[in-house]
């Protein structure tokens, strides 16, 4: 140690991933994964075959007869709650009466193996009297159908702010549903314990949840049961609240059998009963004056919820929140609904809304940039926050012009990327090519950062050091394989000034950090950084004192001592001790090594009734550039250089963020360009599966990708100057649709029709209606 | 039938180097299945089941390969386990020495792990890592191939790994630094003490038990052999990549009572180009037709570009791939313009089948009870002759064809003289473009013929709509296509396709386009 320089802090400094090497060698274990206890159980979810219909009768002996079964179970077989939700319980755990959807659980067949249980799954009898079902939003607006009252956010005179617009654009933008396809499907192992207790072990996002839930369908207290999450193959918000379901199946299971049950879904079972990013429709109608300034703004929106509530209104709050993006609109009515149709009930997923409501004031612009004949990035420009009294959102937050990065953004990214330069060139290679036309678009990004549900702005994390110097880290986050876990392990490593090679961080268990939030709204690492800070601020001060005491130093002294290179060193003096020996001195001193660290985010709070309020901390900010070939013969399409430049504050491990902006990227493309949910008139899902739905494969992502983080960007208030990064890099692929809607433009004048998600058929359609009625 | 007799094999693979023998299972049982389960090997992952997401992919050894034995990628979700009878299997599992137990938080860094592990982890490759151990796998096929000299090669290996977290940016990156190493490896000296073929023949017999029914699974030596096995079981079904049969079992759990591969006899793998005539066998793999074809046959090639993935094409057979005879396989346009002859035999001897005649009805083929395809035959096109194929699909990669079209034109003194275009994925079955072809013969070959031509295609085809496009989308990109052809086939006659196209159609003038 004495003559080697310590080995600097890890804090944002480049890392591999906390399970990298485990990820490679196949040593990472999933909850499918799990070595199942002898007599474990396998679940088959039987599903409703009509998209809503009464149950008349049901005949299980069949099924009860076949080899291996163990037991059918129906809603009667619940011993507690049979409704389930993460925010109003309205959904049945299996129907009882009624089905309201192609896909809702109504039986479980439990047997010896999965085989098995599905061979049985097919025996189950189940008598319907088919009922008329809403499909679409249009059906549930005519049937007013909807999860709740309006949610209206207003400023201004918005009628006499539009009929002064000299540029007034108005009509209909839809977006479709996306599949979370996280590459692990649901999973769940619930292992009965003594008396009532149970332990679960979920591919969930939010472990508390899954314990609460399970203890009331179980009818038990939440004290009897653990849930574990020992890692996730994926999430993106799929698994927020629609673990849940599963892990409490699993349970039943176990519980009614009183042997350890799995309930694990094919990719056919996971697509078919699982929800989705929802679809929405948003009606609009902008004004914009002769410079192209946004005056006025009307939206309507409308969400389609799917069968049950889940998410459904925080994720139309956060559609309405992100109505404006990076936009001042002194005058606006935004007012939003969640339809409840008989579809899967849908969920989070990366951006939670935020992307759907973008979506329509960037076809706005999109469309007021085509019929004015100018460049649409310079429009952008023009309309940005700025300072007073163009900081305010439309629910009333100030968006502070100090910390409003995308001025900085702009101005780099076009420079950086050449942009102004490359449209010309892209003019020039358009005119001489009679099919395959370039196009370049500029997107913004501004995403507000918090759970707008501000009661869950919290986190508690609980470190322990044992005596050898090593240590075990809890926190309350889930790690789906966004480096929550890397972080958290940086963090911790840089507070208590040890390796990271000494910490280890545990799996996410529910009798470790209680009553926790889900890991979503890419909070993570804000909210659980800042526990684990606090938790190792005071294992610090303890070991200060203990390390005082052995180096016999003063007070004044004691304070200048510093926690790092896996020392605790006094600086005056140069001397220093090992980090082992301080902690085993405080267990002979009789000091506590174990400490529980809280955060809550301070200043946030919504009023729903009157739309205004600061649901948000603080907002992320990122722009992009994106250069696509179409090709107006088929419609397929190419991105040829895509130039990322996001705010990630003081990137707490930037490898792993770079991760994140372009994941997130590419999923959004795969949202916007490939993903098409499809589903027939009477509401059978069509695309269960990779081989009809599909996301990017590696050949749709471009070889020539820039991204890079903001440099100088601390931001003040957040663990470390870091900025939260999981969902806002999804929107930048916003700037997708508008480099296809610039090489589409060039087949020919007037604005162009681009309908989503921008398949091959769309862009073709779009390049026909283009080139005029004499094309064919 | 008989059960379990003396004169019953067991299944002989070799996993990750340790000899295995099985007995008792069902031989419908996937690779997958028999890895994650008996086999205890819970590393490589199930992320679909039909082949699609690349979670599963695990490297086989194949003897049989055209330049001596050498590691494929493979999709272990649909084959079936008899299927790697005297074969060598290697998983993720396999590639960390010290058994992979490692300590400390990273799981152990540095040395005891393999190159692709090393690069991919460097590259920050996994995120969730559910994808991970398949794409390590591809990765590690592409480590000790020696041909993925082009950058659109790589996307071809990989193409078959989709990853939800990544954005795939680092895995292509870590590809790129493995890609063609060939460490001088255990696995490197593995692959050299393969003899040349094995072709290890298999009975295997399962007593069915319970709810679960009685299964058979042969591997015969010679066709003499197989046409016994025909004769006494009627209801035998033939498999070879089980790429297509696969999902028969995975997705309608489908439990054949008697199958038969065809991996063990010889004469069907043969590939063969001389004298200006191609002959190719049944069991040819797609990835080595389409080895064979890349100058040669350019129309093949292109065709195959875009088919599948790696592990679709190390496993799918062109036997497979016609004798499914899905209006949307997509080698079936290309043997209608390039007049093809199949070859079909059953114990009375071989009869040859126009391609033109192949196709009977909806997945019909002209084969007879007691025959099986044994290879295809056709010639070189002739040097008057203006062939392109095209494959237009929802997703460029690994996507089944919305249209897909091989057309050839003969052109003498200016005017088309003979036309053959034929599409899939626009009627019942593959199928010749009969309006249009007639629209183009006696024209002079520009592209006002071909725009007029393509008017025609209405009369040719009412193609349905499905989750791929619609019948409007389908009958606009065939009339493109034929638009598409006469620029395409101006600068070269046989079109190879640029680095990474936009799009297969309207290439022309780009300037890596092939040239024969
Ligand atoms: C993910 C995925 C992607 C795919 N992509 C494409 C694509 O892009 N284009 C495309 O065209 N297809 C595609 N396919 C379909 C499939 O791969 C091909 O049809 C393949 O060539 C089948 O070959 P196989 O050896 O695997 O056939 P198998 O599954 O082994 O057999 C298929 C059928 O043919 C019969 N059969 C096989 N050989 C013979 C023979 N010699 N004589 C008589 N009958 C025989 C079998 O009995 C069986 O019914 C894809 C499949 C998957 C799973
Ligand atoms: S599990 Fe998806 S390809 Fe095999
Ligand atoms: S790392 Fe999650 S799917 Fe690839």
């Amino acid at each position: 140690m004495k003559n080697q320089a310590p080995p600097p802090s890890p804090l944002h400094q480049p890392a591999i991933h906390e399970s990298g090497y485990r990820h490679v060698s196949g040593q990472a274990r999933y909850v499918d994964d799990w070595p199942l206890p002898p007599g474990t159980g396998h679940v088959w979810v039987v599903t409703s075959p009509h998209a809503r219909a009464r149950i008349v009768g049901c005949e299980l002996a069949a099924a009860r007869a076949m080899p291996g079964v163990r037991a059918v179970l129906l809603a009667r077989d619940v011993p507690g709650s049979l409704h389930i939700g993460p925010i109003v319980h309205d959904e049945e755990l299996l129907a009882r009466d009624e089905v309201l959807y192609v896909g809702q659980p109504v039986a479980l067949v439990v047997a010896d193996d999965l085989a098995a249980a599905r061979m049985a799954g097919a025996e189950v009898r189940v008598e319907y009297e088919v009922r008329p079902a809403i499909l679409t939003i249009e059906q549930a607006i005519e049937a007013g159908s909807y999860v709740a009252e309006p949610h209206v956010i207003a400023r201004g005179d918005v009628e006499a702010a539009l009929a002064g617009a000299a540029l007034r654009i108005d009509g209909e933008v839809r977006t479709g549903a996306q599949d979370h396809f996280y590459l692990e499907t649901q999973a769940a192992l619930a292992i009965p314990g003594e008396g009532r207790t149970m332990t679960v072990l979920s591919s969930s996002q939010h472990p508390t949840e899954v314990q609460a839930e399970v203890a009331a369908v179980l009818g038990v207290g939440r004290n009897e049961i653990v849930c574990e999450v020992p890692r996730m193959g994926g999430g993106f918000g799929g698994k927020e609240s629609q673990a849940t379901p599963f892990a409490c199946m699993a349970a039943l299971a176990a519980h009614v059998t009183g042997r350890p049950a799995k309930v694990w879904l094919n990719r056919e079972r996971d697509m078919r009963i699982t929800g989705k990013r929802h679809p929405f429709l948003g009606r609009y109608d902008a004004g914009l004056d002769a410079d192209g300034r946004l005056v006025a703004l009307s939206v309507e929106l409308w969400s389609d919820a799917g069968f049950s509530a889940d998410l459904s209104l925080p994720v139309l709050d956060r559609a309405l929140f992100h109505l404006d993006n990076a936009y001042y609109v002194p005058a606006l009515r935004l007012c939003g609904r969640a339809c409840v149709t008989n579809l899967p009930s849908n969920t989070a997923f990366r951006g939670f809304g935020g992307p759907q409501g973008m979506v329509v004031i960037e076809e706005i612009l999109n469309r007021a940039a085509e019929r004015m004949g100018i460049d649409p990035a310079v429009l952008r420009e023009r309309n940005y926050y700025g300072e007073p009294p163009r900081d305010r959102a439309p629910y009333g937050q100030e968006i502070p012009w100090a910390h409003n990065r995308l001025p900085r953004i702009h101005a780099r990214l076009m420079e950086s990327s050449g942009y102004a330069s490359r449209r010309e060139a892209i003019a020039a290679h358009n005119a001489a090519s009679p099919w395959q036309r370039r196009g370049i678009g500029f997107q913004p990004v501004k995403f507000g950062i918090s759970f707008t549900k501000s009661v869950l702005n919290q986190a508690g994390a609980f470190v322990l050091v044992y005596t050898d110097g090593t240590v075990q880290l809890n926190h309350g986050g889930t790690e789906m394989g966004q480096g929550l876990h890397t972080k958290m392990l940086t963090v911790c490593a840089h507070e208590l000034g040890v390796p990271v090679s000494a910490v280890r961080v545990m799996t996410t268990a529910t009798d470790k950090v209680p009553n926790t939030s889900a890991t979503a709204a890419s909070s993570g690492s804000d909210l659980n950084g800042q526990a684990v800070r606090h938790a190792c601020g005071i294992l610090r001060e303890r070991l200060r004192a203990v390390a005082a005491r052995m180096l016999e130093l003063s007070e004044d002294q004691a304070a200048a001592l510093r926690f790092e290179g896996g020392a605790v060193v006094h600086p005056g003096s140069a001397r220093s001790l090992a980090f082992p020996d301080v902690a085993q001195q405080a267990w002979l001193d009789r000091v506590s090594l174990s400490a529980t660290g809280y955060y809550h985010t301070p200043g946030v709070g919504y009023d729903h009734a009157t739309g205004q309020g600061t649901p948000f901390y603080y907002y992320a900010y990122g722009g992009v550039v994106c250069e696509v070939e179409v090709n107006g013969l088929t419609g397929e399409h190419r991105m040829l250089r895509v130039d990322i430049l996001h705010d990630v504050g003081s990137s707490l491990v930037p490898t792993i963020d770079r991760g994140q902006v372009e994941g997130g990227f590419v999923q959004g493309v795969g949202w916007l360009t490939c993903e098409e949910v499809l589903v027939t008139a009477d509401g059978h899902p069509v695309t269960l599966g990779p081989s009809t739905y599909k996301i990017p494969a590696v050949g749709d992502v471009p070889v020539d990708l820039r991204v890079e983080l903001l440099p100088q960007a601390e931001q003040p208030g957040v663990v470390h100057g870091s900025k939260a990064v999981g969902e806002p890099p999804f929107m930048l692929a916003l700037g997708v649709v508008t480099a296809l809607r610039h090489a589409i433009g060039s087949f020919g004048p007037g604005e162009v029709e681009l309908a989503l998600p921008a398949t091959p058929e769309a862009i073709l359609r779009a390049v026909q209606r283009q080139r005029g009625p004499s094309t064919t | 039938m008989r059960y379990a007799g003396p004169d019953m094999d067991a299944v002989l693979l070799h996993v990750n180097g340790e000899a295995r023998e099985v007995l008792d299972v069902s031989p419908t049982t996937t690779l997958l299945e028999y890895l994650r389960g008996p086999a205890g090997l819970s590393g490589t992952k199930e992320g679909c089941a039909e082949g699609d997401c690349g979670a599963c992919t695990v490297v086989v050894i194949d003897p049989d390969a055209p330049g001596g034995p050498r590691f494929r990628a493979v999709n272990s979700c649909l084959l079936l386990l008899p299927l790697l009878h005297g074969k060598h299997v290697l998983t993720v599992e396999a590639l960390s020495q010290h058994g992979g137990q490692h300590g400390g938080q990273h799981g152990g860094d540095g040395p005891g792990h393999h190159p692709v592990q090393q690069a991919l982890v460097a590259a920050l490759g996994s995120q969730c890592g559910y994808c991970t151990p398949g794409v390590i796998m591809s990765m590690f096929e592409a480590c000790y191939r020696g041909d993925l000299d082009a950058p659109w090669k790589l996307d071809d290996q990989m193409c078959g790994n989709l990853c939800r977290c990544t954005g795939y940016r680092p895995i292509r990156e870590a590809t790129q630094q493995i890609a063609g190493l060939r460490p001088d490896d255990r696995f490197g000296a593995a692959l050299a003490e393969v003899g040349p073929s094995t072709s290890a023949t298999l009975r295997y017999a399962f007593e069915g038990r319970g709810g679960t029914p009685s299964q058979s699974f042969w591997i015969p030596g010679t066709l003499s052999e197989l046409w016994d096995l025909m004769d006494a079981h009627p209801e035998l079904r033939l498999v070879v990549g089980a790429t297509d049969l696969g999902l028969d079992v995975t997705k309608k759990g489908e439990r054949f009572p008697a199958l038969a591969s065809l991996q063990a006899i010889a004469e069907l793998r043969r590939l063969e180009h001389a004298d200006g005539r191609w002959s190719i066998g049944a069991t040819v793999r797609l990835a080595d037709l389409e080895d064979a074809t890349a100058q040669a046959l350019p129309p093949m090639a292109r065709m195959l570009r875009f088919f599948g993935s790696r592990q679709i094409k190390n496993s799918a057979t062109v036997g497979g791939n016609l004798c499914n005879a899905s209006p949307i396989g997509d080698l079936a346009p290309v043997l209608l313009a390039l007049d093809a002859t199949m070859v079909v035999a059953g114990r009375s001897g071989e009869r040859r089948v126009p391609a033109g005649e192949f196709f009977v009805s909806y997945r019909s083929t002209a084969l007879r009870p007691g025959e099986l395809f044994v290879r295809v035959e056709l010639p070189d096109p002739p040097a008057n002759a203006r062939v392109v194929a095209y494959k237009v699909s929802k997703r460029r990669e690994m996507d089944i064809s919305a249209v897909a079209a091989a057309l050839r034109v003969d052109v003498d003194g200016g005017v088309v003289t003979a036309a053959r275009l034929a599409f899939g994925g626009m009627a019942a079955t593959p199928a010749r473009a009969r309006a249009v072809e007639a629209a183009l013969v006696g024209q002079p070959w520009s592209q006002a013929s071909c725009d007029a031509a393509a008017e025609r295609i209405g009369d040719d085809f009412t193609p349905m709509s499905d989750h791929r496009g619609s019948a409007w989308y389908r009958a606009t990109v065939a009339g493109n296509l034929v638009r598409a052809m006469f620029d395409d086939t101006s600068q070269c006659a046989m079109p190879g396709l640029p680095d990474r196209p936009t799009s297969m159609v309207g290439t022309a003038g780009s300037s890596s386009v092939h040239h024969p």
